[in-house]
């Protein structure tokens, strides 16, 4: 049993039933799948759980034309093949051309490391369940060289998904699964707080009054999220804005100040426009 | 008690399987929720619940169940947990297994024994207050000395004991549940029509043998990109009134459609599509869009397949006004025949049974409507749906499969 337990840092912020969820993960030795709106921490977690637990972290970015494949190895044929025309003495020996995967260097490491297997739901549908067997015994066998590749320490794995593709049930079965909840306004606080130790508190407290007025706004196309905000207080204190200047600049009659940091789109801009103007001509 | 709030949780359509109900007693063996009921809500959610679309059911079906059993351990007493294990294990054993015990000393000597262990595992759980304490013994006494654990004794009790629980109905359901989708998606498979796009990365065999015998030889690597599912496709739902009845057969629908193309549109009707779709069925009245939007937005090579029941009253196809919910200047019908313009490749998949279409004036119409493409919400009616969407002369085929009787 792992008697160091994860419960945040000092740099993110994890509620107790992320952190349960974590230190489940990490007992049991199951992967733990972490959902959520974009911008919650979700990448960034693993880089946390890494930093607090002193392990090295191994990151796997996912995009629609990985293969589970790559995560374990690459036979590359054409550079042996090339090497042979050129009479490279390299060529004899298979394994110079096998190319180690992020999960095979996991699995060589001496100390259990974390593996982020980031935006799973970038892949093709098959991808997870190619993965089912290499996550649920640790092992993989190298058809090249014959020879059976077994991980020293069973890595602790994290998964994140956008949920732009449903996961193949056999996979989720296999996993612990999170849903990161959007942080209500007294953990957003908390959030701020270590990002910006010296901000002040009016501004702070207007700052998100105004961001949580935003998200509320019905038919936004992209609510603002945590890492915005964490954007837009930056781009506050850099131009020294003052609580007073914000809070003049209520929401309600006006675009908030640098609202670009939080808006994404045009159609949020021009919506937010819209209820700007119903907004005047209601008084 | 956790098998209980296993079927609990399936009864209330959460999707929980075996393997996760495992996984749950592994941990809480292992402590990694100990002595606090959140710890126990937290983890029993992260290992049973794989969708945040369930924790809602998830909640309501939790605390139903423990507030019962929190009034269930308030009443009793020591001893008494024997005469509910008993009955608990009565209704999981099988009569042969019954037998079994009787050989093994009786029910009272191994309840005897899973008295004292009880009272072993209550001690330890002194201190917690008095609903951890309750939720202590009901899981982890259950789970510790529940009639599949090895305190009922015997080798390969273990094993027989699960067996029972794989006979209940509940395995061969997921199983016809997992069956349903993998075979949507197998379908919609055959929708797909491939296209070359994107970052060259894939070796072009026969060019670069060609180029690399002209090159003397010497290798000559030639790279095409690599073919992705270029089909656009705009699903159109029929929610509420008589389609509650097939709301799980579309929600699969709806799921194998949404992991299988890139280009997905949907949109929500309610027995008919008028000036109006919404996209979040939560807030149909909120975020309405006009259909001609839609019309003009998405060109004619997306396919368009349409989901309902079509049956309602005729008015409300023929004849402006009868809108169900709400006014239009405009009958259904005529929305339907702008449809059918704007996209060519269309199909209706019905989820009613083929077999009853002739009965439903409503359905007559609308097949009429959509040329005959009506196909009903099966396997096969899906595959022959897709065949129809590939094909040009799918108005003909369709009246040939499903002519009128």
């Amino acid at each position: 049993m792992n008697d160091t337990r994860f419960s945040g840092s000092d740099r993110y912020i994890a509620t107790e039933d992320l952190s349960l969820a974590v230190n489940a993960a990490v007992i049991l030795q199951r992967p733990l799948l972490i959902k959520g709106e974009p911008g919650t921490g979700k990448t960034q977690l693993a880089q946390e759980i890494a930093r607090s637990l002193d392990r090295p972290l191994l990151e796997w970015h996912i995009k629609s034309t990985s293969k589970a494949q790559q995560g374990l190895y690459e036979y590359d044929a054409v550079a042996r093949l090339r090497d042979s025309q050129l009479g490279d003495a390299r060529v004899h020996d298979i394994r110079n051309y096998i190319v180690k995967g992020k999960l095979w260097e996991a699995f060589e490491l001496e100390l259990q490391p974390v593996v982020l297997i980031d935006e799973i739901d970038k892949a093709d549908i098959e991808f997870p369940n190619d993965l089912l067997r290499e996550l649920d015994r640790m092992e993989f066998y190298v058809y090249e060289t014959h020879e059976l590749v077994q991980a020293k320490h069973r890595p602790i794995i994290i998964i994140t998904s956008n949920n732009e593709k449903e996961l193949p049930d056999a996979f989720l079965r296999r996993c612990f699964f999170h849903y990161i909840r959007f942080p209500d306004e007294a953990t957003m606080r908390r959030i701020v707080e270590i990002h910006f130790p010296r901000l002040k508190q009016e501004l702070l407290s207007e700052a998100l009054s105004t961001f949580f007025s935003i998200r509320d706004t019905p038919g936004l196309k992209k609510k603002p999220s945590t890492s915005e905000l964490l954007d837009w207080i930056k781009l506050l204190v850099a131009e020294d804005i003052s609580p007073e200047a914000l809070r003049a600049e209520d929401s309600k009659r006006s675009l908030p100040l640098l609202h670009g940091a939080l808006l994404k789109n045009e159609q949020d801009v021009m919506l937010f426009e819209q209820l700007v103007f119903l907004h005047r001509r209601a008084r | 008690m956790l098998v209980k709030f296993f079927f609990a949780l399936r009864a209330a359509g959460v999707p929980v399987t075996l393997s996760e109900l495992l996984m749950l007693l592994e941990g809480l063996s292992a402590r990694v929720a100990w002595l606090s009921a959140e710890q126990f809500y937290y983890f029993a959610r992260l290992a049973l619940v794989k969708d945040e679309r369930y924790y809602d059911r998830f909640d309501r079906a939790f605390a139903e169940h423990f507030k019962g059993a929190e009034r269930l351990f308030a009443a009793l007493e020591p001893q008494l947990p024997a005469e509910w294990l008993r009955a608990m294990s009565e209704r999981l054993l099988s009569d042969q297994e019954r037998r079994k015990v009787a050989a093994l000393g009786g029910w009272d000597k191994l309840i005897d024994r899973l008295r004292q262990r009880l009272a072993e595992q209550r001690e330890r759980h002194e201190g917690g207050s008095k609903w951890i304490g309750t939720a202590g013994t009901s899981p982890f006494g259950h789970a510790g000395y529940h009639p599949e654990g090895s305190a009922l004794g015997g080798p390969g009790r273990e094993h027989r004991a699960l067996k029972v629980w794989e006979q209940r109905e509940f395995r061969n359901f997921d199983d016809a549940v997992e069956l349903g989708t993998r075979n949507l998606k197998m379908a919609l498979r055959k929708l797909r029509r491939f296209a070359r796009e994107g970052a060259p990365e894939q070796l072009d065999l026969e060019r670069t043998i060609d180029a690399t015998a002209r090159n003397a030889g010497l290798l000559d690597l030639k790279l095409i990109p690599e073919r992705h599912n270029a089909v656009k496709v705009l699903l159109f739902l029929d929610v509420g009134g008589s389609m509650d009845e097939h709301v799980r057969l579309c929600e699969e629908m709806f799921s194998a459609a949404r992991s299988e193309f890139k280009h997905l549109e949907h949109f929500y009707f309610h027995n008919c599509p008028y000036q109006t779709l919404w996209k979040d069925n939560r807030s149909p009245q909120a975020q309405r869009i006009a259909t001609h939007e839609v019309l003009r937005t998405y060109g004619a090579d997306y396919r368009a397949i349409l989901v309902g029941d079509a049956s309602m009253s005729p008015y409300e196809i023929t004849h402006a006004g009868a809108g169900i919910d709400q006014w239009n200047d405009e009958a259904g019908a005529l929305w339907l025949q702008r449809l059918s313009r704007a996209f060519p490749h269309l199909v209706w998949l019905n989820p009613e049974p083929s077999e009853r279409w002739q009965y439903t004036a409503s359905i007559r119409i609308v097949r009429e409507l959509v040329g005959g493409r009506m196909f009903p919400l099966t396997i096969a009616g899906l595959d022959q749906a897709i065949a129809s969407l590939k094909r040009r002369d799918a108005l003909r085929q369709a009246a040939i499969e499903y002519g009128e009787a």
